[in-house]
């Protein structure tokens, strides 16, 4: 190249003084070194044993101190309130009964062998109508996030599927589909997959153009991009996205089964909850509430939180909490 | 120093007037011919880089330095064909270069063994070879034991190495850096400096390196390629024949930086007096 060899013969004439040789690398001016290579090791075993991340484990009690007990504590005064709320007649007794009689009910239910039925039909359909929802939520999620027009096209709509009710979705189900399981799927469906979706491109837009450049520059591109860089990338977003969808296919089936009821219909918490009321029995109501409410925390606790651990703290993004 | 500059500038326009480099000796040389780069809409678009000659021979270390606006990262992002060039031609040896950026860049679900094999991966490297592969690059920048560390547990300065031993997991003759030091601090840049002129010197990679620090650039490079800014155009070259290993504290790499700044400095002058 004429310009620059033109332009590298002057600057070397200027920044040698005259000499203008062809890249004089035997000058001279070699001094003594002090280091050498094993120096250079030694210097920077030391730098990375300095700047080291210390990542601790932490004990078991400690575990049990900060995670387990605190909720045992606000359990029991939620209780502790409860009872002395009935031992003050604050309400009359059929609206408010002694914790006591919830505990009978639920034992009751565990002699007559009718708890685990109850349980098992409404988290069974509540995982099922969940995976189904993940099939349909994730390619969708994925065409939403990387293709313009369909974006701009059900973007929104997607996002305000999430604030609809999913009780909304009940009576057109019933119509549509009449009583049967397939009427609580729907109403799943139509619960959970914006919220998949719309965790999924969520994740998608927070990732990072800096990794879609590193991959490109190591040669990922289309889809091999988006199985390497960009879905891994997504994940944690995707993780939320599923916590969230779990708890919207809950809501809907619980929403399905107190409104449908049928005797061809197995009898789930909903159904249990809603034959309580017709009951006039507010013990059996709250235990119904009751078992809900601890078989959504369950679900969540045992499934999705130790996913979502797993992901944030793989990528050290949960160091920093406690 | 404007006399000089105008001499400087007047050369180098009638030598790329004179012809444009031969395709005879441009063997496994990175060749940049006449690159203009303008961003924006036709009519209104604004020139980043301007009529950029450049050369880099089979393992030559070139910096390029520049203030702010003078298109260094967009020069880099051209060679690595992540944007094309306006107009001009742009030739690099054995297909897509290695980049290094100045954030780390290492994917955070993978560790760092996983991240170099990726780069393994993607560019066909069968499995059972990927594994004692990429061993051996951590070996080299003296990262040994680490294959299985999280890219969170390593410092700045690990993990900048771990990005340099994947970007040589491409095994392209040239490697582009882009400020990858820029965000260390001073000791551990300093350490970094030893260990890029040893991997330069034993991989026989050719290297082109972009950079505002000065020293950095003498400390380093065979040749200081000086761009303006606002376009960017090279204005000057200087051949560094400063044996190495060098330090950034040797009196010759103060002198070279004392002449490199003045020059520098003038050019930014010139955008305060338009």
């Amino acid at each position: 190249m004429a310009s620059s060899e033109t332009t590298r013969g002057t600057a070397v004439e200027e920044a040698d003084g005259g000499d203008g040789g062809e890249r004089p690398i035997e000058k001279s001016t070699a001094k003594p070194r002090p280091g050498n290579a094993q120096d250079l090791a030694g210097l920077e075993a030391g730098l990375d044993a300095l700047d080291a991340v210390q990542t601790k484990r932490v004990s078991p009690v400690e575990v049990l101190v900060q995670k387990v007990l605190p909720p045992i504590v606000a359990v029991a005064v939620v209780l502790a309130v409860w009872k002395v709320l009935v031992l003050a007649k604050v309400t009359a007794d059929y609206k408010l009964p002694d914790p006591g009689r919830v505990w009978d009910a639920l034992h009751q239910l565990w002699l007559e062998g009718e708890l685990f039925d109850i349980v098992w039909t409404s988290v069974s359909r509540g995982l099922f109508g969940f995976v189904i929802a993940l099939a349909i939520a994730t390619p969708l999620g994925l065409v939403v996030a990387r293709v313009k027009f369909i974006r701009a096209g059900i973007g929104p709509i997607l996002s305000g599927l999430q604030s609809l009710p999913s009780v909304a979705w009940v009576p057109p189900a019933v119509i549509w589909l009449g009583l049967n399981d397939q009427m609580m799927y729907t109403v799943i469906l139509l619960g959970a997959v914006p919220s998949i979706a719309n965790g999924l491109v969520a994740g998608i837009d927070q990732v990072p153009p800096l990794f879609l450049r590193a991959g490109r520059t190591l040669g990922a591109r289309g889809l091999v991009s988006a199985r390497h860089i960009l879905l891994p990338a997504a994940l944690p977003g995707y993780v939320a996205g599923l916590k969230q969808g779990w708890a919207f296919s809950w809501r809907s089936l619980m929403a399905a089964e107190i409104i449908a009821k049928s005797p061809d219909l197995g009898l789930g918490l909903g159904q249990y909850l809603e034959n309580q009321r017709n009951n006039s029995d507010m013990a059996g109501v709250l235990l119904g509430i009751l078992m809900i409410l601890v078989v959504g925390i369950a679900i969540e606790l045992l499934i999705f939180a130790p996913i979502e651990r797993r992901v944030l703290r793989s990528r050290g993004l949960l160091a920093s909490a406690r | 120093m404007s006399p000089a500059l105008t001499t400087e500038k007047d050369d180098r326009a009638s030598a790329a007037a004179a012809g444009s480099p031969g395709p005879a000796d441009a063997t496994g040389s990175v060749s940049i011919a006449h690159v203009h780069k303008s961003f924006g809409r036709p009519g209104a678009a604004q020139p980043v880089l301007e009529d950029i000659n450049l050369r880099v021979r089979p393992g030559e270390f070139v910096c390029i330095l520049g203030a702010s606006g003078c298109g260094k990262s967009t020069l880099l992002n051209l060679i690595a064909d992540l944007d094309k060039p306006t107009t001009g031609a742009i030739e690099v040896p054995g297909g897509r270069p290695a980049l290094m950026f100045q954030e780390h860049a290492l994917f955070p679900w993978l560790t760092a063994g996983k991240n170099i094999e990726l780069a393994l991966r993607l560019r066909g490297v069968p499995r059972a070879e990927r594994r004692p592969h990429a061993e051996r690059l951590l070996e080299l920048v003296r990262l040994g034991g680490s294959y299985g560390k999280r890219v969170h547990e390593l410092s700045g300065g690990m993990r900048q190495r771990v990005a340099l031993a994947r970007a040589l997991a491409q095994d392209s003759s040239v490697l582009l850096m882009d400020e990858p030091f820029a965000a260390l601090d001073a000791i551990t840049r300093d350490v970094l400096h030893e260990e890029l002129t040893r991997i330069w010197s034993e991989t026989g990679v050719s290297v082109l390196f972009v950079t505002h620090n000065v020293r950095e650039a003498v400390r380093l490079a065979e040749r200081v390629v000086l761009l303006s800014s606002r376009p960017g155009r090279v204005v000057r070259e200087w051949t560094v024949d400063i044996p190495q290993p060098r330090r950034i504290e040797d009196a010759d790499v103060a002198d070279l930086s004392v002449e490199i700044t003045e020059e520098l400095r003038g050019e930014i002058r010139r955008h305060g007096q338009q």
